[in-house]
């Protein structure tokens, strides 16, 4: 097998300018579906039998808590390759995606609490799945947080990694939590066996505003990726002749 | 792959492992504590607590609910389709409480296996649709009851 690709995209530099040519096309794409998803979800969807406009919230929740699991596994791999291979990339990736997914659960945490309010009557209940996303903030925050000590470079990210890699149990139990346990949460509405518990018109919207948001989501971690980059190999010619470019 | 990266990932698997089980382990122990609520079945079967606050889960029953000519009294029975316990709640209900509807409420189990609560929370399930389809559903429901009662 040809590993060319990533030991290509395994280089800082190479990365950089391939993910400044990748940010536009990807911000316009996910601007668009993400746009174009709220607005019919928002505005155009029927309103639900029971809770009425309230559930509107789930164009915006659903999206923002997958998008934080799938970032937490995107920075699990990216945890694993720096501890196997010590790319010089990886430390940036799980920087990055701890960022944003950080961002993420603090907006599907928000939005649930807001949502609670009206529909369960309450913003926080210490349930499994509401406490297990509680968890995955934190976890996100302690990872920015080590990552951030810069104590020994090579030692902060190395710790930062492997609690990442811990971390990732957490993941199944967020999944899982609302059928292994009572809780207040309900149910996967969407499963991939199953018929969704929903008519089109209402999953349809949430369809595009989910690859929307995604896609987003994925261009700000290039983009905060790119910072890291110049900030890492502030040393090196091509990164000083960049910065001077632009003054 | 090299022989010192192999053996990085393979500790590292074997660690990912172990705090895998570890955390299994912890959660198998502690999966009572982590249920939000006892079920009336739970309840009847005197797993739950007397005189400690607890929380109750459970469908409000139909025509079960009762509520005082005065004030917000109102006594109504959850059921699991298996046992059934009787609520007294004195208070604000969430706008999504009606019958047939599950609700998480927080209170104490007296002696005679009723349940006081303090806080009636209603639980939303996974499934959404729109009045619509609600309603059509709805008069379908009682068509096909009146066909029956007709004995057509």
């Amino acid at each position: 097998m040809n590993w060319s690709w990533f030991h290509t995209l395994g280089s800082p530099k190479k990365f950089y300018y391939l993910s400044l040519k990748w940010e536009r096309f990807l911000l316009s794409f996910g601007a668009l579906f993400l746009g174009s998803g709220l607005v019919w979800g928002l505005g155009f969807a029927p309103e639900d039998y029971l809770q009425g406009n309230s559930f509107r919230i789930i164009y915006i929740h659903v999206p923002a808590a997958v998008i934080a699991q799938s970032f937490y596994v995107a920075m699990g791999v990216a945890a694993f390759v720096q501890i196997v291979w010590r790319m010089k990339l990886a430390p940036i990736a799980l920087r990055g995606f701890a960022t944003v997914g950080a961002l993420m659960a603090a907006l599907a945490l928000i939005t649930g609490a807001i949502w609670g309010k009206p529909t369960w009557g309450t913003w926080w209940q210490w349930d499994a799945r509401i406490t297990s996303v509680l968890i995955l903030l934190i976890m996100y925050l302690g990872i920015i947080a080590i990552h951030n000590t810069y104590l020994e470079r090579q030692l902060s990210d190395r710790l930062s990694a492997v609690i990442a890699l811990v971390g990732l149990i957490n993941l199944p139990i967020i999944k899982y939590s609302v059928d292994w346990w009572n809780t207040l949460h309900q149910p996967a509405t969407f499963t991939l066996t199953e018929q969704p518990k929903m008519p089109s018109e209402m999953w349809l919207p949430l369809l595009l505003s989910f690859i929307g948001l995604y896609i987003v989501a994925l261009a700000i971690v290039f983009i905060r990726m790119q910072t890291h980059i110049l900030e890492r190999e502030k040393k090196t010619r091509w990164v000083r002749d960049e910065v001077n470019d632009g003054v | 792959m090299h022989p010192e990266r192999r053996k990085r990932a393979l500790l590292l698997i074997v660690i990912l492992i172990i705090v895998g089980a570890a955390a299994g382990l912890v959660m198998y122990a502690l999966r009572q504590n982590i249920n939000l609520f006892y079920s009336p079945t739970q309840i009847q079967s005197g797993e739950a607590p007397i005189n400690v606050t607890i929380r109750a889960g459970g469908m409000v029953e139909k025509n079960s609910v009762v509520r005082e000519s005065e004030g917000l009294k109102i006594r109504f029975s959850i059921t699991d389709y298996a046992s059934r316990v009787t609520v007294i709640y004195n208070g604000i209900l969430p706008d999504l409480f009606r019958e047939e509807q599950g609700i998480v409420a927080r209170g104490k189990l007296t002696e005679s296996g009723e349940f006081l609560a303090e806080e009636v929370l209603a639980k939303h399930d996974e499934n959404y649709m729109p009045p619509e389809v609600s309603d059509a559903l709805k008069s379908a429901k009682s068509n096909d009851q009146r066909n029956k009662l007709e004995g057509k």
